[in-house]
């Protein structure tokens, strides 16, 4: 491998009341594609903020092209040739592809209007995409195009800068297989023509296909280092979270019980031409695994009442429902813990007990006037019963990390009477600790007798938690497996929509 | 008391100080009792729309609606001898009734709030001056109506009723807005709609009912206003007013990004406007400079609180509850 033309090293970085960095070192060398991994907080973003330029570090320096330097400065990286495609991507909708390329240094005509040279930034545009594979033009507006696409628009802006480093930020969490693959051979000619990468991801698959080396940080260190042969799915988890991490499943009490939520013929404005056939039983996890855009939302959000039902039926222990607002579902005891909670199921800057109480503030209210006590008393309760790790409960919603967060808004289910909870993509942006704690909440539920529907991406997650699983394909329910059929492949093939062996 | 309104309380005292000082007629009982009067007719309605804003919305048609509720009432009661009792419920009705017509509007129709409004801040001035031709709507000479005339423009105790009128709703809507179940809606539905929904919140029926409150506040407010000048202009009654309602909110602390305001704020703000109109006065002030003055101090005291809630120093030390914890870092 060639010399590195980029070096953090000694890098040490905190912030009041956090060590964010201990002693970190990286190289980077052209052509290179690095895997950075560690569990939320473990320091990747506080590093790529100091690569950034963004943030100075307290100790340590870089080195570019052999020049010291203590600190980087964003016109610097820029300098330097770093580019960073952000986990949220950050395009304009209402431009198309080739103004996003040139924000803030459009081509100009010549004076005294310089208006924008509009054909000039689509010519020079234009080779970028074909160089990406990219399946849009210069021309297309960002707002037509998918996740995909949008994440090629970046990877462009960062090309027509001559990036010699691209800084990839979960880039493939939102990403259909296909996608995915097709980004990942997107790596492999950045990195053939000499452009180093740096891949930062939970998906550790992902990572183990694409990188030739991998940096593990846990805790603001950097824990391990793995290169060749040695970058493997379980060291890189071990290394992670510093011990194995034990087996996701925890077996039911007792066999499920009747039937508590059927779907018959129920259709769905998403894909008006098909129709979705479900049942979920009492004391049981059903996973609902397929690829994004597949419609596993669309069918929670009529079930909660939050889209109108256009067919079909819903019936709730055998008897035929109609639910037109959540408050119709709230009351019959489906609740839904939503996949964006920022934006659905918190109120980011209310205490955390006004989170939990909103959906059923009448029974913490005599003759309408609310007893901000009984308020706090129960979300003191749920603070413990859930483990949210917060100083007291009047802290606002929004401070809380991710984990804690969805703690919250699944307090405010669990202060009422739960007959079937809704999880859509219940983990997301949660820490691995939480993470399994909101799995053995789940089973705890499920033992009580609560119908669990889990809409989720996560391979491992749906594998590891479900008792069943159910995969949709384009709008219809693809096909149901029990646990003795489990497999990656097999729900795999389901979510493509091919048949099983 | 939020610092807000703290750091508002002590500006009017300020304020009430210095013009006491450079001219003591501030403390004369007239002033004051006259003082009073407009800070509660202005302050009626600025609670209805004070209201709005916490939704999110905005309301920009109440000064029009006084125009055409004002000559409407007078109407009814010189033209067509309405009693008066009836004639005051039926301009509240109406009140009502085209906040109904905003909020419907508004939450099924899917119009944003602004342009509602103002669609009927024009529709209503224009009516009203159509229906009277752009003549001067007043009551006949040498008739009165005492027990109306006492209700809205007499005093007790040298306390007049508009004041009283506007403290007791201000006390009835702080209770609603503050302690209650709706009242909490109306925070959350402007703080975030589609949480609110994903509680269970029927989001819709909670923002029309800020826009039929304001509605009917209005009303109230237009039955007090007809009363104080006894005659309508419908080119020039109640203009602006809708201005002075939104200037009392935001001094107040609402924010018109909504989920934001206390009806202690709303009132403050309310008497801090009417304190600066009396400066004007009585500092010989030019009066055509009203309007800057004001602007000037809203402008002055927004800014104030931008500055002060960013860099920390009075926020920490006058916040009640307990400072969010910073998260150290993003995830991912």
């Amino acid at each position: 491998m060639a010399d590195p033309f980029l070096e953090l090293i000694d890098i040490s970085k905190s912030y009041p009341g956090v060590i964010a960095l201990k002693g970190v070192t990286l190289s980077v060398a052209p052509g290179e594609v690095i895997g950075l991994v560690g569990e939320n907080g473990a320091g990747k973003s506080t590093l790529m903020r100091i690569l950034g330029g963004v943030a100075a570090p307290d100790h340590g320096g870089l080195r570019i092209d052999g020049n010291e330097r203590a600190a980087m400065t964003i016109d610097a990286a820029g300098k330097a040739g770093i580019a960073f495609v952000h986990q949220e991507l950050n395009l304009f909708d209402n431009l198309d592809v080739a103004a996003n390329v040139f924000i803030g240094r459009e081509p100009r005509k010549a004076p005294p209007l310089r208006l924008l040279d509009t054909e000039a930034m689509r010519q020079r545009t234009a080779p970028l995409l074909k160089k990406l594979g990219a399946d849009f033009t210069p021309a297309s507006p960002v707002a037509d195009l998918s996740l995909a696409q949008r994440q090629l628009v970046e990877i462009a802006k960062a090309l027509s800068f001559d990036a010699r480093l691209v800084i990839l930020d979960e880039p493939t969490s939102s990403l259909t297989v296909t996608e995915t693959n097709r980004l990942l051979k997107i790596i492999a000619d950045l990195k053939a023509a000499g452009v180093s990468v740096i891949f930062i991801s939970h998906r550790l698959q992902e990572v183990e296909r694409c990188a030739d080396r991998v940096i593990v940080l846990r805790d603001g260190r950097k824990v391990g280092e793995l290169t060749g042969a040695e970058i493997e799915h379980e060291a890189m988890i071990r290394l992670m979270i510093g011990r194995d991490l034990k087996s996701l499943y925890i077996p039911p009490k007792a066999p499920p019980g009747a039937e508590a939520l059927a779907l018959t013929q129920l259709r769905t404005s998403a894909f008006p031409d098909k129709t979705v056939d479900l049942t979920v039983r009492e004391g049981e996890i059903l996973g609902l695994a397929g690829l994004v855009g597949s419609g596993r939302t669309e069918v929670a959000r009529v079930v909660f009442g939050i889209d109108k039902q256009t067919g079909g039926e819903i019936r709730l222990k055998g008897e035929p429902v109609r639910i037109a607002e959540p408050r119709e579902a709230i009351a019959r005891g489906i609740f839904l813990v939503p996949e964006d909670r920022k934006q659905f199921g918190l109120l980011l800057d209310v205490s955390i007990s006004q989170n939990i109480s909103l959906p059923d503030l009448a029974s913490y209210a005599n003759a309408w006037l609310i007893k901000p006590a009984q308020e706090d008393a129960n979300a003191e309760r749920q603070k413990r019963r859930l483990n949210i790790k917060t100083p007291n409960v009047g802290v606002v919603a929004g401070a809380l990390s991710g984990g804690n967060q969805q703690k919250v808004v699944l307090a405010k289910w669990l202060s009422m009477k739960p007959r079937i909870i809704i999880f859509d993509e219940p983990t997301r942006g949660v820490d691995v600790g939480a993470k399994q704690e909101i799995y053995e909440l789940m089973r705890a539920l499920s033992d009580s007798g609560v119908a669990i529907l889990m809409i989720s991406s996560d391979m491992e997650e749906v594998i590891g938690v479900s008792d069943r699983i159910a995969v949709m394909h384009e709008g219809r329910i693809s096909g149901l497996l029990e646990r003795s059929r489990f497999s990656e492949d097999n729900v795999l093939r389901l979510a493509v929509g091919r048949p099983l062996y | 008391m939020l610092k807000k309104d703290l750091g508002l309380l002590i500006l009017i005292l300020v304020v009430s100080a210095t013009v006491a000082f450079i001219n003591p007629r501030f403390l004369l009982p007239i002033n004051l009792s006259n003082t009073m009067n407009l800070i509660g007719l202005y302050g009626i309605f600025s609670i209805g729309v004070g209201l709005v804003i916490i939704t999110g919305g905005i309301e920009l048609s109440v000064g029009s609606m006084f125009a055409l509720l004002g000559v409407i009432f007078v109407d009814l009661l010189s033209t067509y001898e309405v009693n008066w009792a009836l004639a005051s419920l039926i301009i509240v009705i109406t009140g009502l009734i085209l906040g109904a017509l905003h909020g419907f509007l508004v939450t099924r129709m899917g119009l944003q709030p602004f342009i509602v409004t103002l669609c009927g801040l024009l529709i209503y001035r224009g009516v009203a001056r159509f229906y009277t031709e752009d003549a001067t709507a007043g009551f006949p000479f040498g008739v009165t109506y005492p027990a109306l005339q006492w209700l809205t423009t007499g005093r007790t105790l040298g306390i007049p009723h508009s004041f009283i009128a506007f403290i007791i709703i201000a006390i009835v809507m702080g209770i609603v807005l503050h302690r209650s179940v709706f009242g909490r809606y109306l925070f959350a539905v402007g703080k975030n709609e589609e949480a609110a929904r994903y509680s269970g919140i029927r989001t819709k029926r909670v923002i029309s009912s800020a826009y039929i409150i304001c509605g009917g506040l209005a009303g109230l407010a237009a039955l007090f206003l007809t009363l104080y000048t006894r005659s309508i202009s419908p080119a020039t009654h109640g203009n602006f007013y809708e201005l002075y309602a939104i200037a009392a909110a935001v001094l107040g602390g609402c924010s018109l990004r909504g989920g934001e305001g206390s009806m202690l704020g709303i009132v403050l703000g309310t008497i801090l406007l009417q304190v600066l109109q009396n400066l004007v006065n009585l500092l010989g002030i030019p009066s055509s400079l009203n309007f800057a003055v004001i602007g000037a101090v809203i402008l002055f005291g927004v800014l104030a609180d931008q500055q002060i809630t960013r860099h920390g120093g009075l926020t920490q030390f006058f916040r009640r509850r307990p400072v969010p914890q910073a998260i150290p870092e993003k995830q991912g």
